[in-house]
């Protein structure tokens, strides 16, 4: 199945791939980011499809990829 | 299993932006990287950075790059670009630097036809000063120096880039795009290759200009933000190519 990786350390919390995920696989982590917010973690549900839209709209490089 | 996505390869390895959360930029700096890494130019480029929050470019391209003055971007870029004709020369400005400080000079690499290539984030104030009007912040937008919102009788009309590059014989490519949703950034990707794809082909100057969301200087959040380029920057600031010399783009 297909899945994204997410550099925890680049992530600035704005949470945009939340809201891009069309299969709402990406949730808030538990984890604190560098910002002092909760990062964004993906969930391996099965459910991704590999669209790469939250690797689009990432403004910080954070999703480093996409496979499928 | 296959990777469909890569971070592209002119950016340095292991690159942290040093942008706001939400920042348009980042976005902007990564389809610019992609095109580049799409027609091979990393090695032959040479890019103009232009002053705001633009400046940290070059701390994240791997490519050779020169800081050049306010607004002077697209000059520097012409006497580059002259005396290296076989080199990739791009510029990357705001819409303070490109439309205000530097519009003489911005208009005269279209009206001489420059072989360059511009990308112009367009996020309506001076973001790095912290949220000063700037030529394109809306009638009614509030800014640090227009607390009770633009005026236009005091402060005047909200500047057109895309429109006003469009109409010289010398451009060849002009268009305005967006970041504010994933379908929009897929065209903006066409639009920065187009761009940069008529300087390969000599054929004059390529202009983009992106309709990016600041964030920070909005007092909105990331979302919040993306939806006021929808609501209310999109009915400014029309979305489209307004002049494509090769005629593929629409």
């Amino acid at each position: 199945m297909a899945y994204i990786t997410i550099d925890e350390k680049k992530c600035k919390s704005c949470y945009l791939c939340i809201n891009a995920c069309p299969k709402k696989t990406i949730k808030v982590g538990e984890k604190t980011g560098k910002t002092g917010e909760k990062v964004a973690e993906f969930v391996d549900s099965g459910q991704c499809i590999g669209c790469k839209s939250c690797a689009l709209v990432c403004p910080d490089l954070a999703i480093t990829g996409v496979y499928r | 299993m296959q990777q469909v996505f890569k971070i592209p390869d002119s950016l340095k390895k292991n690159t942290e932006y040093t942008f706001c959360p939400g920042c348009g930029h980042g976005v902007a700096v990564r389809l610019l990287c992609q095109a580049i890494d799409d027609f091979n130019l990393r090695e032959n480029a040479i890019c103009m950075v232009g002053v705001g929050c633009t400046a940290f470019l070059y701390h994240f391209l791997d490519i050779d790059a020169l800081e050049c003055p306010h607004g002077r971007a697209t000059a520097e870029g012409t006497g580059v670009k002259r005396i290296n004709p076989d080199k990739f020369v791009f510029t990357y400005q705001g819409d303070g630097d490109y439309a205000a400080i530097g519009m003489t000079e911005s208009m005269y690499a279209g009206i001489r036809g420059e072989n360059l290539t511009t990308i112009c984030v367009n996020n309506t104030n001076y973001g790095m000063t912290g949220g000063q009007m700037g030529p394109t912040t809306l009638i009614g937008q509030v800014t640090t120096t227009t607390p009770y919102g633009r005026d236009e009788k005091l402060n005047g009309y909200p500047v057109k880039i895309a429109e006003q590059v469009a109409q010289y014989k010398g451009t060849a490519f002009s268009a305005r795009v967006s970041l504010d949703s994933v379908p929009n950034i897929i065209k903006a990707q066409a639009a920065i290759k187009k761009a940069c794809e008529v300087q390969i082909k000599k054929l004059g100057y390529g202009f983009v200009e992106i309709l990016s969301p600041c964030p920070t200087n909005w007092k909105m959040t990331p979302e919040q933000a993306n939806e006021h380029i929808r609501e209310n920057m999109m009915k400014e600031y029309p979305l489209g190519v307004f002049k494509d010399v090769t005629g593929e783009m629409k």
